[in-house]
């Protein structure tokens, strides 16, 4: 995750209807958002601030088509063409008997992939920061706001102002 | 936003805030242990070092310890690791299909189950390895070139399927575990007071911080996790089945052995989640959170996939009449009235009858009886398998070769052995891993708890209080 930098105002809210209600009202007044924390999902949020829509769901199908080549690749080659075994007179390379082992390497590399990649495109691994840095209540029950100062022009009473009457119940400066 | 269907109970009772959730379940991971915990965890620990001194001995000497003889080759190492897979299933039943069908009430027991699979299987395994005597070459089951010392594995055989479809479950399953505890230890991370825990939930909770595009990555995976959890599931078990069923043992060569072992993993898997739950729920004071309506509904679902079970039984033994073969025919007439007629009938009384009690709604409710018949499911479904295996087996082709089949001492203290590790493992992690899923409990708080949207939670309330309801028209909101 990105070092952060600059002076921040930190939104706290309570309940997260309020804070997804404010959103949108803050936008249409002209509050650029960097970020909600929050310690659960809030369903619409992510496009109320207008994230672009996860593209992790392309990178795990990617990684499903390459598990799936990768074992059959490794069946056909070592039951086809390296050693051929015939064990009660069957044929050796009978795609039908592969299929179970197929699927099994396809959830694999789709399960591993995808969580790899999820890990790396949030940022999350071990020796990371240790805490939430905007405030540490929202891991608990509190939904937090986070406003970069130099991104916006507006300012910093005007900002609080609005965060207020959104339903803020506190607002805090966070200096990094 | 929040709609929610008046007639239904809240899921989270007490009137529980977002606060109250992460108090209720962080208090045990931060409290030292209890005397209790200490107990029991003392306890699992004699039986584990007991178990794991008879498996030293089974490993040392080699498997002529066993009971087994030249008929009975397969007995309770089987059972036991068919037994042992099949407990797991239900942790992913409830994490994975549940969470497809929007089962909400998933989320107050689907920490615990998954982490009751993880060790289910584990328990499992340790089957797989005690049957191949050897434990020290099982990487031979695994495709490694040739000058590994084997040929490279038969991809032909459902054995290897076996070996590619229990790793796959117990690694995606760990995974999808804990990606789900990632939120919750950082809950616990930010809570910490000592130095140690704020390093260990520290480094496991890898940096979380809860932001918006972080939980709609979250929810994105998981989604994908349950749609590949369910197929893998499925296929879990069938493969078990097909290590049976692709042979051609009268009584094991049989086409229904997929979805029937499939009913009958979730089946017992389900017992195994009441018994665990009953307990912990009192323990660690969770009424509010696993209430009455969880474990009826999770009763529901024993009563289902043991009818399911019971049809199937009832099926293979029609079509082994009506196939009109001989030899299939015998294996099934055996197992009523021969030798082992006691282990099938107990797994009639224990499968069949038991689960049916549970129409009744107030034997349902009841936690005495719904733990008291977990255990019967249990025990049923162990005789199942034991009944699958020797029945089939004991009765050779030729009758100078019939055999019966008793387990020594080592056959049972490997068994006792399993019950040690799972049992320490789970004490384990229900100290020191929050037991519920506390982010998910909380997401499904407000849409089900007393706190209500006003504009449905009007006939809510009303009702709860037993007042008249007042008449619901949508044209007026």
């Amino acid at each position: 995750m990105a070092e952060l930098s600059g002076k921040y105002l930190v939104g706290v809210y309570d309940d997260d209807d309020t804070v997804l209600h404010a959103v949108p009202k803050l936008r249409k007044a002209g509050v650029k958002i960097k970020e909600v924390y929050s310690p659960f999902p809030i369903h619409g949020l992510d496009e109320a601030l207008g994230h672009p829509r996860t593209r992790i769901g392309i990178a795990a199908f990617m990684f499903g088509v390459t598990g799936c080549c990768a074992v059959l690749t490794l069946m056909i080659w070592t039951m086809g063409y390296d050693w051929p075994m015939i064990i009660g007179g069957k044929d050796p390379l009978s795609i039908p008997n592969y299929i179970p082992i197929t699927f099994e390497g396809t959830v694999l590399f789709t399960a591993f992939g995808m969580v790899i990649t999820f890990l790396i495109s949030n940022g999350l691994g071990p020796g990371t920061h240790f805490h939430p840095r905007f405030d540490v209540r929202a891991t608990d029950n509190k939904f937090i706001m986070a406003i970069e100062m130099s991104r916006n022009s507006m300012s910093e009473e005007e900002i609080s102002r609005a965060l207020k009457d959104s339903g803020a119940e506190e607002v805090n400066i966070k200096q990094f | 936003m929040h709609v929610t269907s008046p007639v239904r109970e809240p899921l989270i009772q007490g009137g529980k805030t977002y606060a109250d959730v992460t108090e209720d379940i962080c208090r045990h991971v931060e409290a030292t242990p209890t005397k209790e915990w200490k107990i029991a965890f003392g306890l699992s620990l004699i039986v584990l070092a007991y178990g794991s001194a008879c498996l030293a001995w089974t490993w040392w000497e080699g498997l002529g310890v066993w009971g087994l003889n030249k008929t009975v080759g397969w007995a309770w190492d089987i059972t036991n690791f068919v037994w042992w897979v099949g407990i797991g299933h239900a942790g992913t039943l409830i994490s994975a299909i549940l969470l497809l069908f929007r089962q909400k009430w998933r989320t107050s027991i689907n920490r615990a189950a998954e982490a009751m699979t993880i060790f289910a299987v584990i328990c499992a395994a340790s089957f797989i390895l005690m049957h191949m005597g050897r434990p020290w070459m099982a990487y031979w089951a695994l495709p490694l070139p040739n000058a590994f010392g084997s040929l490279w594995v038969n991809f032909n055989s459902p054995l290897v399927w076996d070996v590619f479809a229990i790793s796959t479950y117990f690694s995606v399953s760990l995974v999808f575990w804990y990606i789900g505890l990632i939120p919750d230890l950082a809950t616990i991370r930010d809570r910490a007071t000592s130095k140690v825990s704020k390093f260990m939930y520290g480094t496991f909770a890898m940096g979380w911080d809860g932001s918006a595009k972080t939980w709609a990555r979250y929810e994105y995976i998981s989604l994908i996790l349950a749609g590949l959890s369910t197929p893998l599931v499925l296929s879990v078990h069938t493969i078990v089945s097909m290590d049976f069923a692709t042979s051609v043992i009268p009584g094991w060569h049989t086409t229904i052995f997929p979805p029937y072992f499939v009913a009958g993993a979730i089946f017992s898997g389900f017992a195994m989640v009441q018994n665990l739950m009953l307990i912990t729920r009192v323990v660690y004071k969770l009424e509010d959170y696993i209430t009455l309506e969880h474990i009826e509904t999770m009763n529901k679902v024993i009563t289902l996939t043991g009818s399911v079970v019971g049809v199937a039984y009832i099926t293979e033994f029609f079509i082994a009449w009506y196939g009109g073969v001989e030899y299939e025919y015998y294996a099934f007439f055996n197992r009523m009235t021969g030798p082992y007629w006691w282990a099938y009938w107990a797994m009639m009384t224990c499968n069949v009858i038991s689960p049916q009690l549970f129409w009744s709604r107030k034997l349902r409710r009841s936690i005495t009886f719904t733990f008291f018949i977990s255990v019967i499911v249990n025990i049923g479904m162990w005789f199942e398998r034991f009944v699958i295996i020797v029945t089939s087996l004991h009765r050779d082709y030729i009758p100078s070769s019939w055999a019966m089949f008793s387990p020594t001492r080592y056959d049972i203290g490997d068994y006792i052995f399993s019950f040690g590790l799972f049992f320490t493992l789970f004490l384990l992690f229900s100290k020191y891993l929050p037991v519920v899923n506390m982010a998910e409990v909380k997401a499904v708080l407000r849409s089900t708890s007393a706190q209500l949207p006003a504009k449905i939670a009007g006939v809510a309330k009303v009702r709860q209080r037993g007042a008249a309801e007042p008449a619901y028209n949508k044209d007026q909101e």
